[in-house]
């Protein structure tokens, strides 16, 4: 790869792999993240999206492969790395027994920040994060939408280049949610590099572009907009007045890959290969005399992640 | 300058932590005072009033004499008393005393005869302090005031005990108890300390800042050494005020040898806080150590009498060379100079405790 071009990855890896004993959490990841850009991890729980983050930050040491993060080896010089990145656990990992503002001093005494400019970048975060009126309140008090802003105010306070977040909204109403994501476009526009780990289709769909996880594999990456045109499905939307029967009809033949019932619809997900999706359906319905209309639909996020996180015996034959 | 900047953050969030947590300020001082009074006053080796009880089948006016004599010495309570022997015996053998003193029908002859005893005191011999004290009764002299007074006959061994000539337990159990205090507090302190920080999900933003795990550790432990410190102080001014523990060597060198011991305590508890994975196990681990640290260090029982196997295990432990350090110097006034071997072995504890903490801590995640 040219210099010219690697100048623009904020992280490269290769062959990524973590076994913990015989778990293997990740597998031969190849991953690259394009600089300033917000750039996903989709997957359920245990796909191996926190065991990816903790290595591209050298708090997990890989098994087998490397990464090159902002010009860093990973393995092996993850000191040198510290300094350009910020971290946002899973969990809130501040101190709960300091004020808010003595958590911000505290880490900008930690990274040196220069004494001068200290205050002046505290009181700016203070203000940009929304957390005037909690500066002298004691951090575990805060209710879990303040706490996730004093966490990425933390995690941005030495103007980290990279900023990797871990689930960073699991604990948050959907507006502090909203809210958080704005704030993250911006830290984006300002040129943050930002790797970001969710298991919400709708944030997800938000990244410029994401990789979907599955049991420590990468079964897809793109943008969003590419993964929707890949999936190799042909998308159906049934609307049927017993849902539940017509759920049972469809799911009976072969072809199909999988059945969703959202409300009064059902989600059909059936491969490309069978060249006409509606009348499968309609036959379907008919054979069992459920009645329903059934037409196409535009492949959502979720229906690419249903797709590529199915078992290959799932998949109709 | 980097580094200065870190730990100082680090030791200043560590006092500002503490001195919110006012269960644990107030455990800090409270413990070590709480524990002089209660161990100062209660540990006594120097037994007063046993529970006695006398068989006197003799009743000549000079049985009478003994047993007062023998209450007078303090040494025993008379609080019962019997028939024959096998009366004493059932006393015994329910508790109610540890000593039953027999005095036979021809007690005034046996006194003038040199072969045959005159007195049998039975003895709960299953408290070898008991069976000692018991021992001190035989020196008691018995005699006709009208026999003449016999050529006093010099001691084939004469005994001079040096250090505490008045016998008293505190100025043995202080010294010693200075040790354990410390240590207890000590190392509870930081074995909780780094994994109460992890429980809580600290470090694992903490090791994701520029911070070295040696900063860590030092700027953990630093604000503790200070407490150790004050501590130290404060079982001293104690042990000197209430008990009247002297310090005949240089206070100094007590300081010298406590940073010492302070710090190779501090160092075993991050040790043992990299090690367990909760406050729990932490505790645990500390209360295993802490046992042996009370009863092979020579602060309960002599040193000498262990066997081999023990005492080795003795020698391992940071508090079998603090006290003898605090006993060398507070009561032999010996001068540090002449007792290193201690602090060296205090040091090079402290040290390599500390590196394999770093070391083990540097990994922890992974």
């Amino acid at each position: 790869m040219s210099q010219a071009m690697k100048s623009d990855i904020a992280i490269q890896a290769r062959g990524l792999s973590k076994h913990f004993g015989s778990l293997r959490a990740v597998s031969e990841l190849n991953l690259d993240v394009p600089k300033g850009q917000i750039y996903g991890f989709l997957g359920p729980n245990g796909s191996g999206k926190s065991t990816t983050i903790r290595m591209l930050c050298g708090l997990l040491t890989p098994t087998e492969g490397t990464a090159d993060v902002l010009g860093t080896l990973i393995p092996g010089n993850a000191n040198l790395l510290k300094p350009k990145i910020g971290y946002m656990t899973q969990k809130f990992s501040l101190f709960g027994d300091l004020t808010v503002g003595e958590n911000l001093q505290f880490i900008a005494e930690i990274y040196s920040y220069p004494i001068d400019k200290r205050k002046q970048r505290i009181e700016e975060l203070l203000e940009k994060y929304d957390l005037i009126p909690q500066r002298k309140q004691f951090a575990g008090t805060m209710s879990g939408g303040q706490k996730q802003r004093l966490a990425l105010a933390c995690a941005v306070l030495h103007h980290p280049e990279l900023l990797l977040l871990d689930e960073p909204t699991s604990a948050v109403d959907p507006q502090s949610r909203r809210d958080f994501w704005a704030n993250l476009f911006r830290l984006a526009e300002s040129g943050t590099t930002i790797l970001v780990s969710t298991h919400y289709m709708d944030e997800a769909e938000r990244c410029h572009r994401l990789a979907i996880l599955d049991r420590g594999v990468k079964v897809a990456d793109g943008t969003p907009a590419e993964l929707q045109a890949a999936t190799g499905m042909h998308i159906l939307e049934v609307i049927a007045d017993d849902p539940y029967a017509a759920q049972a009809a469809i799911d009976a033949r072969t072809e199909i890959a999988s059945v969703t019932q959202l409300g009064v619809r059902l989600r059909v997900l059936i491969p490309q290969r069978f060249p006409n999706p509606l009348d499968i359906v309609r036959g379907a319905l008919a054979d069992k005399g459920v009645s329903g209309k059934t037409g196409v639909a535009s492949p959502s996020l979720e229906d690419v992640f249903v797709a590529v996180t199915m078992k290959p015996e799932d998949v109709g034959e | 300058m980097k580094t200065f900047s870190r730990l100082g953050a680090i030791i200043k969030k560590e006092v500002l932590q503490l001195s919110r947590d006012r269960l644990t300020f107030g455990m800090i001082f409270g413990l070590p005072i709480i524990q002089i009074l209660l161990f100062g006053f209660a540990i006594n080796t120097d037994v007063r009033n046993l529970k006695t009880a006398i068989a006197n089948q003799s009743g000549t006016h000079l049985s009478q004499e003994f047993v007062s004599q023998l209450r007078a010495s303090q040494v025993v309570d008379i609080i019962a008393s019997a028939e024959t022997a096998s009366g004493l015996d059932a006393l015994l053998r329910r508790g109610e005393i540890s000593l039953g003193v027999l005095i036979p029908a021809d007690f005034d002859r046996r006194v003038v005869d040199q072969n045959r005893s005159a007195v049998h005191i039975l003895v709960d011999g299953s408290d070898p302090t008991i069976l000692g004290v018991a021992n001190r009764l035989r020196a008691m002299p018995i005699a006709f005031d009208s026999a003449p007074k016999r050529v006093k006959k010099q001691d084939l061994i004469e005994i001079r005990p040096y250090y505490n000539p008045e016998r008293r337990t505190p100025v043995n159990i202080v010294p010693g108890l200075m040790g354990v205090i410390l240590m207890m507090t000590m190392m509870l302190f930081t074995a909780v300390a780094i994994v109460r920080e992890r429980e809580r999900g600290n470090l694992e933003f903490l090791i994701n800042t520029p911070v070295s795990s040696a900063e860590l550790m030092i700027g953990k432990v630093t604000p503790y050494v200070l407490i150790g410190l004050l501590q130290l102080a404060i079982i001293l001014g104690v042990g000197q005020l209430l008990f009247d523990v002297p310090v005949r060597g240089s206070v100094l060198d007590l300081y010298i040898a406590g940073s010492a011991f302070i710090a190779a305590n501090l160092a075993l508890g991050l040790l043992i806080s990299t090690v367990t994975h909760t406050q729990f196990q932490a505790m645990q681990l500390t209360v295993f150590i802490l046992m042996p640290s009370i009863l092979l260090s020579g602060f309960m029982f002599p040193f000498d009498g262990m066997p081999i196997v023990a005492q080795y295990i003795g020698e391992v432990l940071p508090t079998t060379h603090f006290i003898r350090l605090t006993r060398g110097i507070m009561l032999r006034e010996a001068p540090l100079g002449e007792i290193t071997a201690d602090v060296y072995y205090l040091v090079g504890f402290a040290l390599v405790a500390m590196i394999v903490a770093a070391k083990r801590f540097s990994k922890s995640l992974d």
